[in-house]
């Protein structure tokens, strides 16, 4: 058992159900990212946690203590929300010492948490002025230093990140980082960004439609997808999901890809098992970082593959240089070095890295598992 | 907003900001016209007005006829002035307005922030009696006031101005809270503030520009009120009714001096109200319309 349980919880608004059987276990010091496009239940499932919902059918126990009906304030968690949610009316320090008050903490208490949280978060200059008078990132740490002074069991972090500009939603992504490595709390963080849950979190539960499509480590995540969402949702530019057919030649599973001219091309696959598949369709995974120039190629994997094929598009983005040709009759990106010569229009010969291929049954697209 | 109002400012010539000026001023003297011919008259003896000219300044100024209207005017059938139900309407208008706005902020709280299963459809019923002429409710009302023991009594007026009073205060405070963040109240919330502290705290002291339309608009309307004041007032009759009282009396002299004294001094008050608050007043009618 865990430090916060969240067992067979679903979520119905009548007779639609919106979140259909969640199980997670979530670590004491874990950080736990829940991810999904819109929609998906993640937010709901945080405020279930939070007690702002109800919970339809199954237990949520925090610290091995079923909280169903507890009220959020008796539950000792913390929530920082997308809007901040600041008390205009109160100044600072009031806002963040707003639950010590509630809970009947005395005042020397309450101002020795404040001093100390607003020295951690460097806001202690700005205690007296009202939220009205605070930047975007100066209002997302006192937001942050509200939760922080409560000291609480599990910290709720509500897409905390997505009113903030492109620079300082890095910064804070950092500072997030190293607050939790300092603190060691437990957190459980909704976000649509899967930058920041693959930064971030310890693990991430992938949403989607109301299930929980993977939970596992960013690296299981992202390495190994459960199925065709998780792999195209995780990841940027997302992976290559291209059909293709499985032909095993000298005892080596193949699959085989049509080209630009619509030309059958072998790729030879590591995972042997394949070989049961022989002929039949598939839908073939290729990470756009797998796929580059043969000098790029990765000289760690024993299973580097050639591929000729037409250039597409070519998009230099500074770092690297993207190239769109066509796989399977799809789009299929490639994430070559910067300073690689590429001109669209002519042929190229790629090098992939087959170690890193995954494949999905295109009936239920669900990966083969190895 | 206020950039395009700027531009085309800059745009119009001398000639059509002279014509524009010129216009509203007119319209500014037509408008203060009653006024004038009020004042005017409410300052001079009777003489001179039944002597010829109303639209002339006094030619002898006094203040007697205000004094006449505010202590020792004939009302019905006593010679007590307006004085007694200035004090009424004061007695009246007061507990009416600030009970009724509190209610309609403590609705408006539930109605967004606290919803149940058919909030809605309570709302609307709530918002009926913004539409329901005073007329109609007359005998009812009557009725329930009798069975209530408040006929003719100042508390019988306050009840009846707060209860047609809540659909309107209801309403401010439901529209302005409905733009109220959500995420504020569910933070208070896991704060561990409850249902009174996190109005009290949170919602109330950013309710300022509503509350004045609301005070502004109550104090007005229950103020003004002459059917319900003559209607239930009994002994203790409102301002209007007594003025009406003053003017219409089919004995005597008919002094319009006097007259226009008491006329003003029944609108004194609302005058009052709307010169201290009334710039709060178009600002909390556009607040939620415009991000600010």
């Amino acid at each position: 058992m865990g430090f916060l349980d969240i067992q067979n919880v679903t979520k119905s608004y009548g007779n639609v159900e919106v979140l259909h059987r969640v199980d997670i276990s979530v670590d004491e010091g874990e950080f736990l990212v829940l991810v999904g496009p819109s929609g998906c239940g993640k937010s709901t499932l945080l405020n279930m946690i939070a007690g702002l919902e109800g919970i339809s059918s199954g237990d949520i126990a925090i610290k091995g203590r079923v909280v169903n009906g507890v009220h959020p304030s008796k539950r000792n968690i913390a929530m920082v929300f997308q809007s901040y949610a600041l008390y205009p009316n109160m100044s600072v320090g009031q806002n963040m010492t707003f639950g010590l008050e509630m809970h009947g903490v005395p005042k020397p208490e309450r101002d020795k948490a404040l001093a100390e949280v607003a020295k951690l978060l460097q806001i202690d200059h700005l205690l007296d002025r009202k939220p009205g008078q605070l930047s975007g990132g100066q209002r997302q740490r006192v937001a942050m230093g509200r939760a922080l002074v409560r000291d609480p069991d599990v910290f709720l972090f509500d897409e905390p990140l997505s009113n903030l500009d492109a620079k300082l939603r890095v910064d804070m992504r950092t500072e997030i980082k190293k607050l939790h490595e300092k603190l060691q709390t437990t957190i459980v963080y909704v976000t649509h960004d899967q930058i920041e849950a693959m930064t971030l979190s310890t693990r991430i539960a992938v949403m989607n439609k109301g299930f929980v499509q993977q939970l596992g480590t960013p690296k299981q995540i992202y390495d190994t997808p459960a199925n065709v969402f998780v792999a195209t949702f995780m990841g940027s530019p997302a992976m290559n999901v291209v059909p293709a057919r499985v032909r095993v030649v000298d005892g080596v599973p193949h699959a085989a890809v049509t080209d630009h001219d619509g030309q059958e091309q072998l790729l030879a696959f590591s995972q042997a098992n394949l070989a049961q598949w022989d002929g039949r369709e598939i839908l073939l995974g290729i990470r756009p970082e797998t796929i580059t120039d043969p000098d790029g190629a990765d000289r760690k994997s024993r299973n580097v593959v050639a591929l000729r094929n037409m250039i597409g598009v070519t998009e230099p983005a500074g770092s690297d240089t993207f190239v769109t040709m066509t796989l399977g009759g799809r789009d299929a990106v490639a994430r070559m070095r910067a300073d690689v010569t590429v001109r669209a229009g002519t042929r190229f010969d790629f090098a992939v890295n087959m170690e890193k291929a995954v494949a999905f049954d295109p009936k239920t697209e669900e990966r083969i598992e190895p | 907003m206020s950039a395009a109002t700027q531009e085309t400012a800059v745009r119009t010539g001398a000639v059509t900001r002279v014509f524009i000026y010129g216009l509203l001023i007119v319209f500014a003297l037509f408008y203060l016209m009653p006024l004038f011919v009020m004042l005017a008259n409410s300052l001079k003896p009777l003489s001179e007005i039944t002597g010829g000219n109303m639209m002339a300044l006094p030619q002898a100024w006094t203040i007697e006829p205000w004094q006449k209207a505010w202590s020792s005017a004939q009302i019905g059938v006593e010679p007590t002035g307006l004085r007694p139900y200035f004090l009424n309407s004061i007695l009246m208008v007061v507990p009416a307005v600030a009970i009724s706005t509190i209610f309609g902020a403590l609705n408006g709280y539930v109605l967004t922030k606290w919803r149940f299963r058919g909030d809605s459809i309570l709302f609307g019923l709530l918002l009926f009696s913004c539409f329901i002429p005073f007329q109609i409710v007359l005998i009812p009302m009557a009725m329930i006031l009798g069975k209530l023991g408040l006929a003719g009594s100042v508390p019988g007026l306050v009840m009846v101005h707060v209860v047609y009073g809540i659909g309107f205060t209801t309403l401010y405070y439901r529209n302005y809270y409905a733009a109220f963040p959500t995420e504020l109240v569910r933070a208070a919330m896991i704060d561990g503030a409850g249902f009174f502290r996190i109005f009290w705290r949170i919602m109330l002291p950013v309710s300022g520009p509503i509350t004045v339309v609301s005070v502004i608009w109550q104090f007005t309307n229950i103020w003004n009120d002459f059917l319900f004041g003559v209607s239930f007032g009994g002994q203790s009759q409102p301002m209007t009714a007594a003025l009406n009282n003053l003017v219409q009396s089919s004995t005597g002299v008919k002094e319009y001096n006097v007259h226009f004294a008491g006329a003003i001094l029944a609108a004194l008050p609302t005058l009052l109200v709307y010169i201290v608050a009334g710039r709060y007043f178009v600002r909390g009618l556009m607040a939620g319309s415009v991000k600010g």
